[in-house]
C-alpha cells in the first residue's frame, strides 16, 4: 500500500499488526476481516466439493467409503452455507460498502459489529472442532433432520452449538444494519435515493432478524433431544418429526433469501454503471426486494412435499411458492430493460453480473419445477435439486460475489487487476460451471438420487462429464483469485472513479479515508444519475 | 482520529427493540410447538397442567410484575436525576429476580423428586403427550429462567454504572435498554403462566 | 439524518403504579376464571387477559405509548410474522389425519 495517500483506513491508527485489525471497530476493516474469513471457508468448501465430485466420477467406491462421503457432503454444506454464503454478503461487502453508500461514518453499533465477527469466528472454530472430536464429523447433511440427527453417534451436538453462535452473529449484524439504514443516512439520502445494494441489505437484515431466532430454537431443541432426551420430535414419545422440518425450514427457506437478496442488490448496482444508463424501474426493484423477503418467509413448506405433510398444506405452500417468482421476475426484467440500448462495456464485473442473470434465471425456473407439487414428487431428493440450488446459490450468489470482488475491492486497495486475466478466468468458470451443474440436472431428471456415494452404471457418463466440469471451474477460480490478488497488491494504481459509478462510494478518495468522508456529504441526486460521472 | 462518542438515543433504542423481536421469535418457536402439541394431546396436556403448582406460579407472576414495575420506575428515577433511588429500584428488581429463581428452583426440584423430568422412567412409561408437555414445560421455563439470570446480571451491572456516575439523567439509554430487556422477560412469562399453569 | 430532539418521555411513578395495580387485578381475574368450568372458553379468556397484560406492559412500562409510529409498526411486523409462522404450520397440522 505504499502509493496510497497517507490519510486512509489502511494506515490511520498508528498501530500496526494484527491487533489493529482484529480489535478494530472500523466497518471497512471488519468488512475485510469478514471477506478473508469467508473466502477461506469458501476455498475449504470448494476443496470438499471437488473431493465429492471425484468420488462420484465413477460408480462404486472411488476414493472414499460411504461414511466419509456422508461426512464430507455434510461439512461441504455446513461450511458453504453457514460459513460462506450466509455471512458473505452482509458481513464482507455489506460492511465494506453500505455505510459509505448511505453517507455514514460507520455502522450504528461499531463495537457490536466487531463482536459479530468474533462470534462468527467462534462459531466457525467450534464447527471445525466438532469435525475431529466426539464421534467425528456430522453425517446428517446440513439440514440436521431428525430422527437421524438425534441418534447418530457423530458429533452433531457440538456442530449445532457452533451454528447457534453463527446465528447469533447474523442476528446482531441484522440489528446493526437495520438501525444503521434507519438512523445514519446522510442529509438528502432519502429512501428513494438509497442505492439498490443497500435496499437489498435492508430486506436481508429483516429476514436475519425475523427468521434466525427460529433456527436458534430449533438447534436448541436438537441439542436437548440429544443431551436431555426431551423427545419432542420422537414419535415413540408422541413427538412429531415433521415439526422439526417445519421449524427448520421456517428459518432455512428465508435464509435462501439472505443469500440471494444482496446478490441481486449488487447486480442492480453494477448493471446500470456498465450500461451507462439509469436503472430501469428503481422503485420496483427496491419494492421487489421487500416483496421477496416477505413472500419468501411464507413458502418453507415446499421443502416438505414428500415428508408426509397434509395435502392441504402442500397446495397452499405450492401456490405461495409461485408468488415468489413474481418479484424475482420483476428484477430480471428490469435488469434486461436497463441493458436495452445501453452503452454496454464488458469488463469483469459486468461479465460476472450478466452471467448472474442467466444462471439465476435457470436456477429460478428449475425452482418452479420443484415448487410445483406434482413435479417435485418426481425429482425430490435427486441430483436435480443439487443442480437447482447450485445454479441459484453458486451461479447466483457466488458469481455476484465475484462481481462484487472485481467491482469494489480495487476501490479499497487502490490497485487493480488485469482485465484480460479476469475475463479468461470468467470464461473458464462460466463454462465449467454449466458443465458441472447442468449435468446434475439431467442426472436428476433421470432419477439419480442425491447423497449417495454410489450410483447405477447408466449414470456414469454424465457423472464423469460433471466431474470434468468441476475441474474446469476450479482452474478458472484459481486463475481468478491469482489475477485479482496479484492486482490488488501489485497491480496498476486505481484512482478516482474509473467505472463511472454514481453511488457515494465513488465520490470519496481511494482508498477511503478512515471516516469515509472528508466533509459530511449532502446528497442531491439519485444513485443512478450518471450526469457528471463520465469515464475518463 | 478518534470517533466522537456515538450518541443516537433513538437509534440505540431502535436497535434494542429489534433485538427484542428476535427474542420474541425465539420463544415464538416454542409457542408454535406448544400450540401444535396442545391441539394433538389436549387431555394429556390438561393432566400435565394440573400437576403444576398454581400457587407458586401465581406468586412468581406477581414477583415478576412487581420487578417490572421497579425497573420502569428506575427509568423514571434516572430521568429525574434521583441517583440513589435509581440504584435502590434496580436493586429491588434484582432481588425480585432472585426470588423468582428461588421459587423456580423449588418448583423444579419438587417435580424432579416426583420423577418428572425429561427422559425420566416415569414419563417414558406414561402417556406420550404427557412427556411432550413436561419437555416443553422444562424447555420454556428453563430458557426463560436463563433470560431472567441474564437480565438480572445486566441490571446489576447497570446499577454499578449508575453508582459510578456513568449513567445519569443525560445519558441513560443503557439503563432504559436493560429495562426493556427485563420487561421482555416479564412479557414472556405473562404468556407462559396461563399456557402452562392456568388454562389446561 | 433524523433529528434527535425528543428526549425520553418521563412516566410518573403514580401512573406506573396504577398500571401495576391493573396488572395484578388482571392476574387475579385470570386465575379466577380459569378455576371455573368454562370448557374451551378458558383458553380464550386466559389468552385475552394475557394479551391485555402484555399490551399494558408494552404501552406503559416499555414506553411504546410515547414512541413514534416507526417502532409501533415494526413491533406489529414482528407479531404478524410470528402469527403467520404459526398459522401456516397449522395449515399442515390441522389437516394431517394422524391419530
Amino acid at each position: 500500500m505504499t502509493t496510497a495517500p497517507p490519510d486512509n483506513f489502511w494506515n490511520d491508527t498508528g498501530r500496526t499488526g494484527i491487533s489493529s485489525w482484529i480489535f478494530s471497530t472500523d466497518h471497512k476493516r471488519i468488512g475485510l476481516l469478514y471477506f478473508y474469513s469467508v473466502l477461506t471457508f469458501f476455498l475449504v468448501g470448494v476443496a470438499l466439493g471437488l473431493l465429492l465430485r471425484i468420488e462420484l466420477m465413477a460408480p462404486g467406491r472411488t476414493i472414499m467409503g460411504p461414511q466419509t462421503y456422508n461426512a464430507l457432503f455434510t461439512v461441504h454444506g455446513v461450511v458453504m452455507i453457514f460459513l460462506f454464503i450466509l455471512p458473505g454478503f452482509p458481513g464482507a461487502f455489506g460492511n465494506l460498502v453500505m455505510p459509505i453508500q448511505i453517507g455514514a461514518r460507520d455502522v450504528a453499533f461499531p463495537r457490536l459489529n466487531l463482536f459479530s465477527w468474533w462470534l462468527y469466528l467462534a462459531g466457525a472454530v467450534i464447527i471445525l472442532v466438532s469435525l475431529f472430536t466426539g464421534g467425528g464429523a456430522p453425517d446428517t447433511g446440513w439440514t440436521f433432520y431428525v430422527p437421524f440427527s438425534t441418534r447418530t453417534g457423530t458429533n452433531v451436538s457440538l456442530a449445532v452449538v457452533g451454528v447457534f453462535i453463527l446465528g447469533f452473529s447474523a442476528i446482531l449484524t441484522g440489528v446493526n444494519f437495520v438501525t444503521t439504514i434507519h438512523r445514519l443516512r446522510a442529509e438528502g439520502m432519502t429512501w428513494t435515493r438509497l442505492p439498490l445494494f443497500t435496499w437489498s441489505l435492508y430486506a436481508t437484515a429483516w429476514v436475519q432478524i425475523l427468521a434466525t431466532p427460529i433456527l436458534a430454537i430449533t438447534l436448541v431443541l436438537i441439542f436437548s433431544e440429544r443431551v436431555l432426551g426431551t423427545g419432542l420430535f420422537d414419535p415413540s414419545r408422541g413427538g412429531d418429526p415433521i415439526m422439526f422440518q417445519h421449524l427448520f425450514w421456517i428459518y432455512s427457506h428465508p435464509a435462501v433469501y439472505i443469500m440471494i437478496l444482496p446478490a441481486m442488490g449488487i447486480i442492480s448496482d453494477i448493471i446500470p454503471v456498465f450500461s451507462r444508463k439509469p436503472i430501469f424501474g428503481y422503485k420496483m426493484i427496491a419494492f421487489s426486494s421487500l416483496a421477496i423477503a416477505a413472500a419468501g418467509s411464507l413458502v418453507w413448506g415446499h421443502h416438505m412435499f414428500t415428508s408426509g405433510m397434509s395435502d392441504n398444506a402442500v397446495l397452499v405452500f405450492s401456490f405461495l411458492t409461485f408468488i415468489v417468482a413474481i418479484p424475482s421476475a420483476i428484477k430480471v426484467f428490469n435488469w434486461v430493460s436497463t441493458l436495452y440500448k445501453g452503452s454496454i462495456s464488458l469488463e469483469a464485473p459486468m461479465l460476472f453480473a450478466l452471467s448472474f442473470i442467466l444462471l439465476f434465471s435457470i436456477g429460478g425456473l428449475t425452482g418452479l419445477i420443484l415448487g410445483a407439487a406434482a413435479t417435485d414428487v418426481h425429482v425430490h431428493d435427486t441430483h436435480f435439486v443439487v443442480g437447482h440450488f447450485h445454479y441459484v446459490m453458486f451461479g447466483g450468489t457466488g458469481f455476484a460475489f465475484f462481481a462484487a470482488m472485481h467491482y469494489w475491492l480495487p476501490k479499497f486497495y487502490g490497485r487493480t487487476y488485469s482485465q484480460r486475466g479476469a475475463i479468461v478466468a470468467w470464461a473458464l468458470m462460466f463454462v465449467g460451471f454449466n458443465v458441472l451443474y447442468f449435468s446434475m440436472k439431467v442426472l436428476g431428471m433421470k432419477g439419480m438420487p442425491r447423497r449417495y456415494y454410489d450410483y447405477l452404471p447408466e449414470f456414469t457418463t454424465l457423472n464423469l462429464v460433471s466431474t470434468i466440469g468441476s475441474w474446469i471451474l476450479a482452474i478458472g477460480l484459481l486463475i481468478m483469485l491469482m489475477n485479482l490478488f496479484r492486482g490488488l497488491f501489485r497491480g496498476t494504481p486505481f484512482t478516482g472513479n474509473p467505472w463511472g459509478g454514481a453511488t457515494l462510494e465513488w465520490s470519496i478518495p481511494t482508498p477511503p479515508p478512515t471516516e469515509n468522508f472528508i466533509e459530511e456529504p449532502v446528497v442531491t441526486h439519485g444513485p443512478y444519475d450518471f450526469t457528471g460521472t463520465g469515464r475518463p | 482520529m478518534s470517533h466522537p462518542k456515538h450518541t443516537d438515543y433513538n437509534g440505540d433504542k431502535l436497535g434494542m427493540w429489534l433485538f427484542l423481536f428476535t427474542e420474541l421469535l425465539l420463544f415464538g418457536g416454542l409457542f408454535i410447538l406448544y400450540a401444535v402439541y396442545l391441539a394433538r394431546y389436549p387431555k394429556e396436556f390438561s393432566a400435565g397442567g394440573h400437576q403444576l403448582n398454581l400457587v407458586l406460579g401465581t406468586i412468581n407472576t406477581v414477583i415478576l410484575l412487581t420487578s417490572s414495575l421497579l425497573a420502569a420506575m428506575a427509568v423514571t428515577a434516572v430521568q429525574r436525576g434521583q441517583q440513589r433511588l435509581t440504584m435502590g429500584l434496580l436493586g429491588g428488581t434484582v432481588l425480585c429476580a432472585a426470588g423468582f429463581m428461588l421459587i423456580k428452583y423449588l418448583e423444579w426440584s419438587a417435580k424432579i423428586q416426583h420423577g418428572i423430568f425429561p427422559n425420566s422412567p416415569r414419563l417414558i412409561q406414561g402417556a406420550p403427550g404427557e412427556s411432550i408437555f413436561f419437555s416443553l414445560y422444562y424447555l420454556s421455563t428453563g430458557i426463560h429462567g436463563l433470560h431472567v439470570l441474564i437480565g438480572a446480571g445486566l441490571l446489576g451491572w447497570v446499577a454499578l454504572k449508575v453508582r459510578s456516575g456513568a449513567i445519569h439523567s443525560h445519558d441513560y439509554v443503557l439503563l432504559e435498554n436493560s429495562a426493556l430487556y427485563w420487561h421482555l422477560v416479564d412479557l414472556i412469562w405473562i404468556f407462559i403462566f396461563p399456557l402452562y399453569y392456568l388454562m389446561l | 439524518m433524523p433529528s434527535d430532539t425528543t428526549a425520553g418521555h418521563i412516566a410518573s411513578y403514580g401512573k406506573l403504579t396504577a398500571v401495576w395495580l391493573c396488572l395484578l387485578i388482571l392476574t387475579g381475574l385470570t386465575v379466577l376464571i380459569t378455576r371455573m368450568d368454562l370448557g374451551g372458553y378458558k383458553v380464550v379468556g386466559a389468552l385475552t387477559i394475557a394479551c391485555t397484560k402484555a399490551g399494558l406492559v408494552i404501552a406503559f412500562f416499555m414506553h411504546m405509548r410515547y414512541e413514534g409510529r416507526l417502532l409501533r409498526g415494526l413491533l406489529f411486523l414482528a407479531l404478524i410474522t410470528l402469527a403467520l409462522y404459526m398459522g401456516l404450520t397449522f395449515v399442515d397440522v390441522l389437516y394431517r389425519g394422524l391419530p
